[in-house]
């Protein structure tokens, strides 16, 4: 009896499931070299100025942003739970694989109440930038904070919506019984990717909300 | 036909990593109220780094994974360690705002054969 999930080039399905990890950890790999472009540059500037990125990091709302931490890392224990559940044929495997979704949407909608408060007070980098209440106060520097907060928070809410597309397609693959212990090797991958995002605001949450 | 052998994690060490997340994830909003900035930057990292690691070795189940994978994972690190610590070495060894340069006097930083040494 063949196993139609098994690829011709491979000799058995373990060496399959293995051949995948090391590939999606490649990417991952470079995935870490992406984001750490712009940590290396995020950590030149804030040594060339500490006063302004502690400033920028003070209009940054740290309740948010913790709420928003502890929301993605409920999510990737959903998600692990999710790769249990295929593991041992389990039955709630496209609810954890739901829930990790619904947690990735909060986590969202958080990020965009925020990007409009910083809208609302003219904290976006441009023109616009400085022309709120505060104004007198800012130093020139913090509008490069600024810069960084949103291209590497914007990245990473794009890796987050790259995400729930890749859940939504595996949450419907599930749902039609196309994933057992003997094949699961889909959960595992996008469970890795939505791990890594998670490792990711892991180090952003720090560097941009807990600054002096 | 092989019996696959994936090493099952069960989901008690699932709950266990999360909650030691949690409890650092307080540690590090806490510490950063410490009002000494070296203290500040030292602790939100090693911190972070616990976090991530507790996130790869089991969320990842990198902890029971094979050697070739954890070479992978410890090389996309040690490449990420490398772009940083040579950046960081080029940027502090710089001598900005430490002596004057030919710039400050108002001129183009070109030699010429009847400049002296300064």
């Amino acid at each position: 009896m063949s196993d139609s999930n098994l690829a011709h080039h491979f000799d058995t399905p373990t060496q399959q499931f293995e051949a995948a990890k090391l590939g999606m950890w490649l990417f991952l790999a470079t995935e870490v070299l992406f984001f750490g472009g712009m940590f290396a540059g995020y950590t030149v500037y804030r040594t060339l100025h500490p006063d302004a990125f502690a400033q920028g990091s003070s209009h940054l709302d740290l309740v948010l942003g913790t709420v928003n931490t502890a929301v993605l890392l409920l999510s990737s224990l959903s998600m692990a739970l999710a790769v249990h559940a295929a593991q041992t044929n389990g039955k709630r495997l496209a609810q954890f694989i739901g829930a990790t979704a619904l947690l990735g949407i909060v986590f969202l909608g958080i990020k965009a109440v925020e990007y409009r408060h910083k809208f609302h007070d003219h904290l976006v980098p441009g023109e616009d930038f400085g022309t709120g209440t505060h104004a007198e106060t800012l130093l020139p520097s913090t509008e490069l904070f600024f810069s960084f907060y949103f291209a590497m928070t914007g990245m990473h809410a794009l890796h987050m919506v790259i995400g729930l597309g890749l859940l939504a397609w595996i949450g419907i693959g599930a749902s039609r019984g196309r994933f057992s212990k003997e094949y699961y090797t889909p959960v595992e991958m996008i469970g890795l990717y939505w791990h890594f995002v998670d490792i990711v605001w892991v180090f952003l949450f720090p560097f941009l909300y807990l600054i002096g | 036909m092989d019996r696959s052998h994936h090493h099952v994690i069960e989901p008690k060490t699932y709950y266990t990593v999360f909650a030691a997340l949690l409890v650092l994830l307080v540690l590090t909003v806490a510490a950063a109220q410490i009002p000494n900035p070296l203290v500040n930057i030292v602790v939100a990292i090693t911190i972070a780094v616990v976090k991530a690691a507790l996130i790869v070795l089991y969320f990842m189940h990198v902890r029971y994974s094979n050697s070739l994978v954890q070479l992978f994972v410890v090389a996309g690190f040690a490449w990420l360690m490398l772009l940083i610590a040579l950046t960081l070495s080029d940027f502090s060894t710089r001598g900005w705002d430490r002596w004057e340069s030919d710039i400050d006097r108002g001129r183009p930083p070109i030699a010429t054969e009847t400049m002296a040494l300064e």
